[in-house]
């Protein structure tokens, strides 16, 4: 078996039944017959369509919109634009792990004073047919005045760019500049003395790096239908990654009360942090409000690469110092993330991260964040960090090259453990980098040998993880079932694990728990699926809910054996005297409780309200081998292993599945992703034809070794793992590169026309 | 947009020559519905070609074989004969797309949405395939490099429906190949294509070529230079690097999204050599 589990000393010693093993997920069946409801799969009567109306410039002043046409063409029921959104004040609040700005918000869902981006929304539709809505935005004009545009991080920086907002002054740096630029932030976290440690290097490697913007490349489009009635109540379905994050948004953008929006969340088709924000669902409910008929919006891919996501693209300067031994003295990074036309790239997370995997003494990092006329970014799997520690990774197995060193042996030289204190702040608790270090060398893989043109690479990765707000309810039925109701939608298999985790602690069969994903009015606050957290927090909640179940069945039991409820104890599903009445009573199971329990005090409910605190960071370390063909530049990947810390994998198969998928978007990030722009500022790719995420036959089995270093902080020690592993593939592949080449590529993507030309210059001695 | 679904050739050809507006055929549709639903194309009316039977089947004839222009690249795959007699034919067609995609997409469709990156083209044009067309005016024949102009443009007239192609015998020690380059291994369009067919001698000599190449120009280009280069020789290594040489030449592609001038240049002449070479196998075992 390609896939083995490692489990770590402090794993739980309690026996676990459910956790751990690999049951068929709930959602299974419905999502291969084609049952399950996505997104676009919503219907009302008398629903319309509504389409949205988007700039062909990438920068433009709005002198003015006329809808007059539009609105008298038959079948128009609705039009929207900037006018119906009220401005709102300049206000950051956390959303994910990016932070939201709803002035930015609202004028990125509906462009106000200028376009800022090719596929910017200027109007939007609502009409009984498409072709009738189509028909009706041909029918708007639009007066522009188009600016100069600015697509490049550092051409944006430059101090005669065009300016995208005329009033962003440049925050965290003393004084405040006295005009306005492109940089909306500067970020800088230090610890000890860089100049000090660099004098104290032996060797050092300072490089530069470029990383395109990548989108997220979910295959569903965003898509929901909204229907406001005439006083005022909303009801929205939507895909998305957190429903009660659209709610608030949603209410704030359209001056609501949160009350009266009832979110659904459908099945989603992908997310990868880009369902995080709101595009059509302001605007759905706009058209729907002002039409009193069900509005359903479903973007097409060109709408969905031109408006929504990508990440950052940045420019990185690395610098690292060592001394001969292998022992890191200094380390500095310049990074400059654009984030598209509002501010808020994950420039600061991406900070954070660059160095996070070592014990260091001398860190220097500092951000920029940098708008640009492009489509402001979203979060995208561990947002940020993928650049930087791209970066990083690659001068990291460049000094260990230049150090006579195993890049394995360099890292663990300089690993951080438990007890070591991140350059960003915290110190780290328990942690498993050394444990995915010492597996993966230990790895056959790691040895086995190389065919010609071929090369072997390596890079680890970390991300934070986070907690959050987050409710459950689980209902004992009159039969012994219980239904688990949870707010954070399931992409990757997350209602299979909480089910796990709820038969655990109830004692009962995993095929008795049918979950569901509440809507909002159903279950309290509930933050999205994103931070690799829903496991972790929702999972935490789960527990507690199904503890609050038992503790109420255990009472239920007492009461009918008329002793104390502190008496009475909770044991694979059964009720069971206790202490000094052990032995009186038959026990009773779970069902003989729920059957009577009209009887003994009406309905069993457990509940949980929480703010998940403790989320554990993960570590992970991958190993790839590419082959080059030296002729035409292709790169082919053909082994991959990833290694990484779950801290407890509840359900190992969809453990190993987000290994893998990190593993697979960053082959595509590291060799044929980009955002190709025009001259003219236009996106030319916006499809999966040209937009070339890896297709099936483009990667190999991605093996996978699941490292256990259990959290202190969760029942079963769960860590986050879903973000993580999308980390460390872009170094690893270039480290392969390397290795096959002798050539170190600083540039991605690492296409074939960009190899073969670097073949080409390394044979003619450039 | 009307929808007429003939079961004949001449009502298909009548259905043509007498409707207003712009007119397209519906093949395989694997074209046709993306430029639809992308909204690139607003025809008036749309043909389909699936019921005419001579459109749909394979047939030996004079020792080579006719090919109806509405048969689908899983279709040519499964042809065992056709398959051993034109490799190179048979694997650019089954190149196209993915599996879905080779259930419905065809030859016809693919030489008449006149793409320069055409796959099966370049296979079809090294193999001296002959276009049989049917139109207003009664039945044409062409060769196959005959049809396409220019980028979306063909030389049919109104009207006008290729109904089949035409592979000639083969001579004993004759092969062909096709090879493209694309970034992905699947679902891709190709940055350079290489069809090649060739006959050799009974010493192993070429006495005849056929060098094709696609999406180096504004279509594709049947280059004789190249084909000169292997024919007289034993292809050779030094023949090989004449014939990258001439495939580089003939070159005249644009920079885009999807490659450089000067990669697209040095890659034709990687797969010419490439596409020779597995040629050359194939011939000597027949
Ligand atoms: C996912 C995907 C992947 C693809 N991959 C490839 C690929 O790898 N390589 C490649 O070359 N192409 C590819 N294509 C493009 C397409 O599949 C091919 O060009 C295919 O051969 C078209 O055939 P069709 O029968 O579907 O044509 P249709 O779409 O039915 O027709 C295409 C055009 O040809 C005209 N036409 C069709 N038949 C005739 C006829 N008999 N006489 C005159 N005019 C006619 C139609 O009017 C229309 O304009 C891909 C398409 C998709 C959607």
């Amino acid at each position: 078996m390609p896939n083995d589990v490692k489990t770590g000393s402090l794993a739980p010693d309690k026996k676990l039944k459910w956790v751990g093993t690999r049951p068929l997920r709930p959602d299974g069946v419905d999502k291969v017959t084609g049952r399950a409801k996505f997104g676009a799969d919503f219907s009302l009567p008398g629903m319309l369509i509504g389409k949205v109306l988007r700039s062909p410039h990438p920068h433009a002043r709005i002198k003015s919109i006329d809808t007059s046409k539009a609105e008298v063409l038959p079948g128009v029921k609705a039009v929207v634009t900037r006018d119906d959104f009220h401005d709102m004040e300049s206000e950051f609040v956390p959303a994910g792990e990016m932070l939201v700005n709803y002035r930015d918000m609202v004028r990125n869902v509906m462009a106000r004073e200028k376009v800022l981006y090719d596929g910017h929304a200027v109007a939007a539709v609502a009409a009984t047919s498409n072709a009738v809505a189509k028909r009706a935005l041909k029918l708007i004009e639009v007066d522009y005045e188009p600016l100069p545009h600015v697509i490049d991080v550092l051409e944006a920086m430059e101090p005669d760019a065009p300016l995208l907002h005329e009033d962003m002054i440049t925050a965290g740096v003393e004084p405040a500049p006295d005009k306005p630029s492109n940089v909306a932030k500067v970020v800088e976290f230090a610890i000890g003395d860089v100049e000090a440690g660099f004098a104290q290097a032996e060797v050092i490697v300072e490089r530069t790096f470029q990383t395109k913007p990548v989108h997220q490349a979910y295959i569903e489009p965003h898509a929901c239908v909204a229907s406001v009635s005439e006083d005022g109540q909303a009801e929205l379905w939507c895909t998305t990654q957190g429903h009660y994050v659209v709610r608030g948004h949603c209410a704030r953008l359209l001056g609501m009360d949160v009350s009266k929006i009832r979110v659904t969340a459908s099945e989603i088709g992908g997310g990868f942090g880009g369902k995080t924000v709101v595009y059509l669902e302001p605007l759905a409910l706009a058209l729907s409000a002002k039409a009193c008929r069900p509005v359903k919006m479903v973007m097409s891919r060109d709408e969905v690469f031109r408006a929504s996501g990508p990440t950052s693209g940045a420019h990185m300067r690395i610098k690292v110092g060592a001394t001969k031994d292998g022992r890191i003295t200094a380390a500095e990074a310049d990074l400059k993330y654009q984030a598209g036309a509002f501010q808020g790239s994950p420039v600061q997370p991406g900070a954070m991260c660059a160095f996070a995997p070592y014990d260091l003494e001398n860190v220097k990092v500092v951000g920029y964040d940098v708008v640009t006329n492009r489509p402001k970014v979203a979060a995208y799997r561990a947002p940020g960090a993928p650049i930087s520690e791209y970066a990083v990774e690659c001068v990291i197995d460049e000094l260990a090259r230049k150090l006579g060193l195993d890049p394995i042996d360099f890292r663990l030289a300089n690993a951080a453990k438990e007890g070591t204190r991140a350059a960003y702040g915290p110190k780290f608790g328990p942690i498993g980098l050394v444990e995915t270090l010492q597996e993966a060398k230990a790895h056959p893989h790691y040895t086995a040998p190389l065919g010609p043109d071929q090369g072997r690479g390596v890079a680890s990765g970390f991300w934070f993880n986070i907690g959050g707000e987050t409710c459950a309810a689980l209902n004992i039925n009159e039969d012994g079932t219980a239904a688990l109701m949870i707010g954070t939608p399931d992409i990757g298999g997350s209602r299979a694990s909480l089910c796990m985790m709820a038969a655990e602690e109830l004692g009962i069969d995993l095929d008795r728990i049918r979950p569901i994903i509440a809507d909002t009015s159903s279950l309290g606050y509930t933050f999205l699926t994103g931070g690799s957290r829903v496991t972790f927090a929702s999972g935490m909640a789960t527990i507690d809910a199904a503890q609050d179940a038992v503790r109420q069945l255990c009472e239920r039991a007492a009461k009918i054996w008329e002793i104390p409820s502190d008496a009475v104890e909770w044991e694979d599903g059964y009720a069971k005297p206790a202490g000094a009445n052990a032995g009186d009573f038959e026990p009773m199971s779970l069902a003989e409780v729920a059957k009577v329990a009209g009887k003994t005090g009406g309905p069993i409910v457990g509940h949980a309200q929480i703010n998940a605190q403790g989320a554990g960071p993960s570590f992970g370390t991958h190993i790839v081998d590419v082959e080059v063909d030296r002729e035409t530049g292709r790169v082919t990947v053909v082994r991959y292993t990833v290694v990484q810390d779950a801290g407890k994998a509840v359900h190992p198969a969809y453990v190993e599945g987000q290994y893998q998928g990190g593993a697979v978007q960053g082959i595509g990030w590291a060799l044929n992703e980009e955002y190709i722009y025009g001259e003219d500022g236009r996106l030319e790719n916006p499809g999966f034809l040209d937009y070339r995420i890896p297709v099936a036959s483009d990667v190999p089995m991605i093996d996978t070794v699941i490292v256990e270093v259990p959290n202190p902080r969760h029942p079963y020690g769960v860590r986050g793992v879903g973000e993580t592993p999308i980390v460390p593939p872009m170094a690893a592949i270039t480290n392969a590169l390397a290795d096959a080449l002798g050539i170190r590529f600083t540039e991605l993507p690492m296409s074939p026309p960009k190899v073969l030309e670097a073949i080409g210059e390394a044979a003619a001695g450039g | 947009m009307r929808y007429e679904a003939p079961e004949t050739l001449d009502a298909a050809v009548a259905l043509l020559a007498g409707a207003d507006g712009e007119t397209r055929l519906l093949a395989g549709g694997t074209d046709l519905l993306v430029q639809l639903r992308a909204e690139m194309i607003e025809p008036a009316l749309v043909v389909d070609v699936k019921r005419i039977p001579e459109l749909c089947a394979i047939a030996a004839e004079d020792g080579g074989f006719r090919i109806g222009a509405a048969v689908t690249g899983a279709e040519l795959g499964e042809h065992a004969a056709l398959k051993a007699a034109w490799p190179g034919v048979v694997e650019a067609a089954e190149l196209i797309g993915s599996t879905q995609i080779q259930g419905r997409a065809t030859l016809g469709g693919n030489l008449c949405n006149a793409s320069p990156a055409a796959d099966s083209v370049p296979a079809l044009i090294a193999a001296g395939a002959t276009a049989s067309i049917a139109g207003p005016h009664g039945r044409r024949q062409a060769p196959v490099e005959e049809i396409v102009t220019g980028p979306g443009e063909t030389s049919l007239a109104k009207g006008e429906i290729v109904v089949s192609f035409l592979l000639p015998a083969r001579p004993p020690h004759s092969s062909d190949a096709y090879l493209r380059f694309i970034p992905r291994t699947e679902m891709d369009i190709a940055v350079v294509g290489v069809g090649i067919s060739l006959t050799l001698d009974e010493s192993g000599t070429c006495g005849a070529a056929r060098v094709v190449l696609g999406a180096v120009a504004e279509r594709v280009l049947l280059v004789p230079e190249a084909a000169e280069a292997l024919i007289g020789t034993a292809v050779d290594e030094a023949a090989l690097a004449r014939l990258g040489e001439a495939a580089s030449a003939a070159c005249r592609p644009i920079d885009d999204k999807r490659g450089t001038k000067e990669y697209r240049i040095k890659v034709a002449a990687v797969l010419a050599r490439r596409a020779a070479q597995i040629a050359l196998e194939r011939a000597r075992r027949n």
